[in-house]
């Protein structure tokens, strides 16, 4: 993979196009998504995997809003848990097909962040920060205290799968392939919408918000519509995860995720779709090493960051792309000794 | 082109322009000077909308202005340049001079994101445009580089190239010069006059009085938030009044 990925670095910079470059690389990352689970034995392994996609999904989400408009969440969580909630409540208490559940949870998730959109994204800064954390607090209490409808504290089981005519989405195989055809396809449209007029438009208001306005750009209506996508997304993966491990419980969407899923976003590397993916893999499989540290994990978290930000602000992706270059360029100039 | 009907700016309790009013006519590169502090960056703030006036009206052609957003200005054909040169810093040249073309091309969230047919063609046709923007402003040589890394002066003609790029009617550019080496200076001011040439309509707030002089065909002098005089340069050039004013300062 990696190989592949530098040799295609090495060809590109000589003789292709961006955009061919671009294409050529997500399907080599689809290619090896695809091929993965043919090479690993027993379940643990897929099942992490699994895991690996839905956050990728987030941090991707998260990623469109943090790394390509500059603007802040603390709170998104609760949009990955609004989309669990309402898929999960859908389908155990109103008997409503997954997939349908998963729809109309991704439209409440969007109408309710588009809603609060107007006035929070007013706010800058700090202010953004407090009042996104404010709102993931509000939502976690939501989740925990409507008993009635959420089953509270001790969580909302007998979720069901989702379906597709007679094949049933219950094991890790097919878990695995469902969740991440959805992946891929949530990377590959935010991968576009950042190359295009929409994403310059969102980078220019990150670095000047003010020049990017008197260029045309409506800043305060782009920036809501990419935190509703952005919770449109979440909400989605809030919805597989709860039809994939049919059990949800407010712990797994409070302030420490969201914390984490902005970890994912900057140790990845902001504003980078494949960064994202990183980032999320890391966070997904470090926990389990991190075990003997039990709560004290949020420390190491805590360091990256620090180290990141220190020494590699541009994340881990931006810190292969040079080595990419590097080797590359060494590669070259021996190739062109030896003619 | 622009009209100004009696704008006064307060801030707190300092009074940045009192009861201004002031004509720019189509075609015209009009300059407005003065001295530090005059109100001449706090009067383009106003007109695009940064700051909302005191009191008094601003017309754009005849149409009234004075409470449109800043983002609805550049369709209008109105933009302008920054006196601390506001690149999109993180993104390369060409992308600046086409976020310049946010105007020109109307793909949505859902069209990008599906690279509909559609879209794909306006984005052929905004990097085509953008390009010959950067020819125009003779920086296609960078058009790769991170906007921060440009010299000081490349910045400023980016800024320019963006500009352009929305296709206005009207600039108002805000010390274009500061910081410009004297060769970098003469470059300026023969882009500013080919823009003029195109037929934009340019405002001009600059120290540098050679250049003023130079290319400006009607001058605004500003003092102490208040309009001392106007007129053509030879006319400012001798106006008792501006002398002192700048004598004063000085
Ligand atoms: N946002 C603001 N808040 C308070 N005071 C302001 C603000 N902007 C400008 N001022 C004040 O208004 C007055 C005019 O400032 P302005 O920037 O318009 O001057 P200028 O003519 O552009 O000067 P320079 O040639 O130094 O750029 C100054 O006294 C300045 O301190
Ligand atoms: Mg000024």
């Amino acid at each position: 993979m990696l190989q592949l990925f530098l040799k295609n670095g090495l060809v590109a910079k000589t003789t292709m196009t961006k955009e061919k470059r671009e294409i050529i690389i997500f399907l080599i990352f689809t290619l090896a998504v695809l091929i993965t689970p043919f090479f690993l034995r027993g379940s643990y392994f897929l099942n992490v995997l699994v895991f690996i996609g839905i956050n990728t999904m987030l941090a991707v989400a998260l990623n469109l809003l943090l790394g390509y408009a500059g603007q802040i969440s603390l709170g998104h969580a609760a949009f990955f848990g609004l989309g669990a909630y309402v898929s999960g409540v859908l389908t155990t208490r109103f008997g409503l097909d997954p997939w349908l559940a998963l729809v109309i949870a991704a439209a409440v998730s969007g109408v309710l962040a588009f809603i609060i959109g107007f006035p929070i994204l007013k706010l800058k800064g700090h202010y953004l920060a407090m009042a996104t954390l404010g709102f993931g607090i509000i939502m976690f209490i939501i989740f925990n205290e409507t008993v009635a409808v959420t089953g509270g504290p001790s969580g909302l089981s007998g979720i069901p799968n989702i379906q597709i005519s007679s094949l049933i989405f219950d094991n890790d195989w097919s878990n695995y392939y469902l969740i991440w055809t959805i992946t891929l396809l949530v990377m590959l449209l935010s991968i576009n919408l950042s190359q295009s007029r929409i994403g310059r438009a969102l980078r220019a208001i990150a670095d000047s918000e003010v020049a990017a306005r008197v260029m045309g750009v409506n800043a305060r209506l782009l920036k809501v519509q990419i935190f509703t996508v952005s919770a449109v997304i979440s909400a989605m993966a809030g919805s597989l995860y709860a039809h994939t491990m049919t059990f949800i419980s407010p712990a797994s969407f409070g302030f420490n995720f969201s914390i984490e899923l902005v970890t994912m976003v900057i140790i990845g590397g902001l504003g980078s779709i494949y960064g994202s993916f990183l980032g999320a893999a890391i966070l997904t499989i470090l926990p389990e090493f991190l075990r003997i540290l039990q709560d004290f994990d949020i420390i190491v978290y805590g360091l990256m960051l620090i180290i990141m930000t220190m020494y590699l602000p541009g994340g881990l992706i931006s810190g292969l792309e040079q080595i990419a270059g590097f080797i590359g360029s060494k590669i070259k100039s021996r190739g062109g000794s030896h003619a | 082109m622009l009209r100004l009907d009696g704008i006064t700016k307060i801030f707190g309790g300092l009074t940045a322009l009192e009861a201004v009013s002031l004509e720019v006519k189509k075609g015209s590169i009009t300059g407005v000077i003065g001295p530090n502090g005059a109100g001449k960056t706090t009067l383009f703030n106003i007109v695009t909308g940064l700051y909302t006036q005191t009191s008094g009206e601003v017309y754009l052609a005849e149409k009234n202005i004075s409470r449109l957003a800043t983002e609805s200005l550049a369709a209008l054909g109105l933009v302008r340049t920054f006196q601390n040169v506001e690149l999109f810093g993180q993104m390369t040249v060409l992308e600046n001079v086409m976020v310049g073309l946010h105007t020109k091309s109307r793909s949505g969230v859902i069209s990008c994101a599906f690279k509909l047919p559609r879209q794909i063609k306006e984005e052929k046709y905004i990097k085509e445009k953008a390009l010959n923007w950067l020819e125009f402003t003779g920086l296609t040589a960078e058009a790769g580089n991170t906007a921060n890394n440009l010299p000081f002066g490349k910045g400023r003609l980016l800024e320019i190239a963006r500009t352009m790029a929305a296709e206005p009617q009207l600039i108002l550019m805000d010390e274009p010069a500061a910081g410009l080496n004297d060769m970098e200076t003469a470059q300026m001011a023969g882009l500013i006059y080919k823009i003029w040439e195109s037929g934009i309509t340019v405002v001009l707030v600059e120290h540098n009085m050679d250049l003023v002089m130079d290319i400006c065909d009607s001058i605004i002098v500003l003092n102490l938030g208040k309009k001392l005089a106007e007129g053509t340069p030879r006319e400012i050039q001798e106006n008792p009044a501006v002398i002192a004013a700048y004598l004063g300062e000085g």
